[in-house]
């Protein structure tokens, strides 16, 4: 089983849930950019061993299935067809055998996640298969996929029985991807970071109050805001300290530098914030030229919205398998019905 | 040892032991030792030394039992208790040797901080493979080691116009520091010779020959016998 990359999309990469433990020998996390997205496409196919999915950003890769396929898209809105049909995301989709899936453009946001069930089964380094392109670890040395790319996938137990079918099937049900996806971009919560006192008063009242705009310049590894230039009162030198996803930095150019999935494992710059992990998705989503603005919170807020958001997760998680259980064209014959067709669907209208 | 570390509450899932505010030699041991005393005593934190602090993470839900604190002030309560047992625990670090091949093509600016540091460039060669080293920390690209001890007569500026590409296995010096680049990377630092040992192999379950703690020397080897651990390597 495997599927082959016919166009690369501007930056695919595969991610996982990242390399933990080895940031002390210099090597980061990696991951997910959007973490919950990639989890929830995860979940969708029925997969629940944090199997590699494709990230896709701005613009999404063309894939050929050489066998019938399970697959599920996730995070932001992306065009997706299969031949002049076109795909919903955050529902699960079975694909016949020699299918070619062509994601497109997104409309808003910027990284959606393409998951298929058994996982994208790439030989996995130091506990994960995910790109790290900034440190080139990963499949083909953690760059970006390329076209004639072809990619094992793992083996899983059928869904459902995808040989009896050559038509494209998708479930009748979809997730409401409003709290996964930020279609009303609001302020981010920012933790005060360890120099945040040695900002000067008018750029602590910039950096709580006015909006920045996400720099051409962001990559995995940081998104650089532009727009107001933030002074300390005083220049700060610092030795070098561990470096965190989602930590505010200040370079001498004055302009913040919020770390992202592939930040360096180490860092010397002034750190005037922490944004709170839950918005580190949601910043991950704001594309070059998308404004951000930040609202002040604290440690307490920040673990009390992770906890409320990971119970919300798991949940949906649970319900997703459980519906899945449910669909058995053999032993459970009315849930069947849950399957529609959509070319079956909306040829007539088509044709109109 | 603990009652002058501050700690800081980082991130949801990170608490910074500080235990200066210099890159020193003692204070870096003290963070090494204390990086060693954790990963013992308190498996589930994954400990990250610098020069002079240490990172430690872990799960914020899993380090939470709802009674109002900070999952923060429960890693710190454990890590204090466990660091003030330390003397037990620390372990003897590591000792490594590492072939340098100086100058030539392996070191092409030994001639030039020979000449910034007013020195020659065997007396260079001599003082750097002198000296005895501390990893304090692995960061910049996957292992990557920022060596103490170098000899202060040695120190010299990074290069006005960094490399786009530093060969894989160059030792070489930025600042006051020496260091060895384990794979082809871009950089600034000073070249002057170069290692045939692979330091960094990312389908390895070890992947990094050095870790923070560890104590390096290097020894002069001529260019025979670093093609020939080369090729040793390679078979």
């Amino acid at each position: 089983m495997s599927v082959e990359i016919i166009k690369p999309g501007l930056s695919s990469s595969l991610q996982d849930g990242g390399r933990f433990g080895y940031q002390s020998l210099g090597v980061g996390r990696a991951g997910a950019m959007d973490g919950p997205a990639w989890q929830l496409a995860n979940a969708l196919v029925g997969n629940s061993q944090g199997e590699a999915a494709i990230e896709c950003t701005m613009i999404g890769p063309s894939l050929r299935f050489e066998q019938p396929a399970v697959i599920a898209l996730t995070g932001a809105p992306m065009k997706a067809a299969v031949e002049e049909l076109v795909l919903p995301m955050w529902t699960t989709c079975l694909l016949p055998a020699g299918s070619v899936l062509r994601l497109g453009g997104m409309s808003m946001g910027c990284r959606s996640y393409l998951a298929v069930r058994g996982g994208f089964a790439v030989t996995p380094l130091l506990g994960s298969r995910s790109s790290d392109m900034h440190a080139r670890i990963g499949h083909e040395h953690g760059r970006a996929l390329r076209a004639g790319d072809v990619l094992p996938l793992g083996t899983a137990e059928p869904l459902v029985d995808l040989a009896q079918s050559n038509e494209l099937h998708v479930l009748g049900w979809s997730l409401d991807p409003q709290p996964w996806f930020d279609f009303n971009p609001q302020p981010l919560a920012l933790l005060r970071g360890s120099h945040d006192a040695q900002l000067d008063a008018v750029s602590r009242r910039l950096l709580y109050g006015e909006n920045f705009v996400v720099s051409q310049q962001g990559n995995r590894t940081a998104s650089r805001l532009d727009g107001h230039a933030l002074h300390l009162q005083a220049p700060f030198e610092m030795i070098s300290e561990a470096a965190l996803p989602g930590t505010l930095q200040l370079p001498p150019s004055g302009q913040p530098i919020v770390l992202m999935a592939e930040a360096p494992v180490t860092g010397g710059y002034p750190r005037i914030g922490q944004l709170a992990a839950v918005d580190l998705p949601r910043l991950a989503q704001r594309r070059p030229g998308d404004t951000v603005c930040f609202r002040d919170s604290s440690m307490d807020e920040a673990l009390g919205r992770l906890a409320a958001r990971q119970q919300r997760l798991a949940r949906l998680i649970d319900t997703i398998a459980q519906r899945l259980q449910d669909i058995d064209p053999i032993q459970d014959r009315p849930i069947r019905d849950r399957l529609k067709s959509i070319r079956r669907e909306r040829t007539p209208m088509d044709r109109s | 040892m603990t009652p002058d570390i501050e700690f800081e509450a980082l991130a949801e899932d990170a608490l910074l032991l500080r235990f200066g505010n210099r890159i020193d030699l003692d204070i870096n041991a003290r963070v090494q030792a204390a990086a060693a005393c954790l990963r013992q005593r308190l498996p589930q934190l994954e400990c990250v030394p610098a020069y002079a602090s240490l990172l430690l993470r872990f799960d914020p839900l899993g380090w939470s039992n709802g009674d109002g604190q900070l999952p923060h002030w429960r890693v710190q309560v454990a890590a204090s208790a466990a660091l003030a047992e330390a003397d037990t625990y620390i372990p003897a670090p590591r000792e490594l040797l590492i072939p340098v091949c100086y100058g030539g093509d392996y070191g092409p600016d030994l001639a030039e901080v020979a000449a910034l540091c007013g020195l020659d460039a065997q007396a260079v060669t001599t003082l750097h493979a002198a000296a005895d080293y501390r990893v304090a920390m692995l960061g910049f690209a996957p292992g990557f080691p920022y060596l103490l001890g170098l000899d202060p007569q040695l120190a010299v500026p990074r290069r006005s116009n960094p490399r786009q590409r530093v060969p894989a296995g160059s030792v070489a010096i930025g600042g006051n520091q020496t260091g060895i680049y384990p794979d082809e990377l871009p950089g600034g630092w000073q070249l002057i010779g170069r290692t045939p040992l692979r330091l960094f192999d990312i389908a390895s379950g070890n992947p990094s020959r050095l870790a923070p703690g560890d104590h390096v020397r290097f020894h002069a080897i001529d260019e025979d016998r670093f093609l020939q651990l080369a090729a040793d390597r390679t078979a």
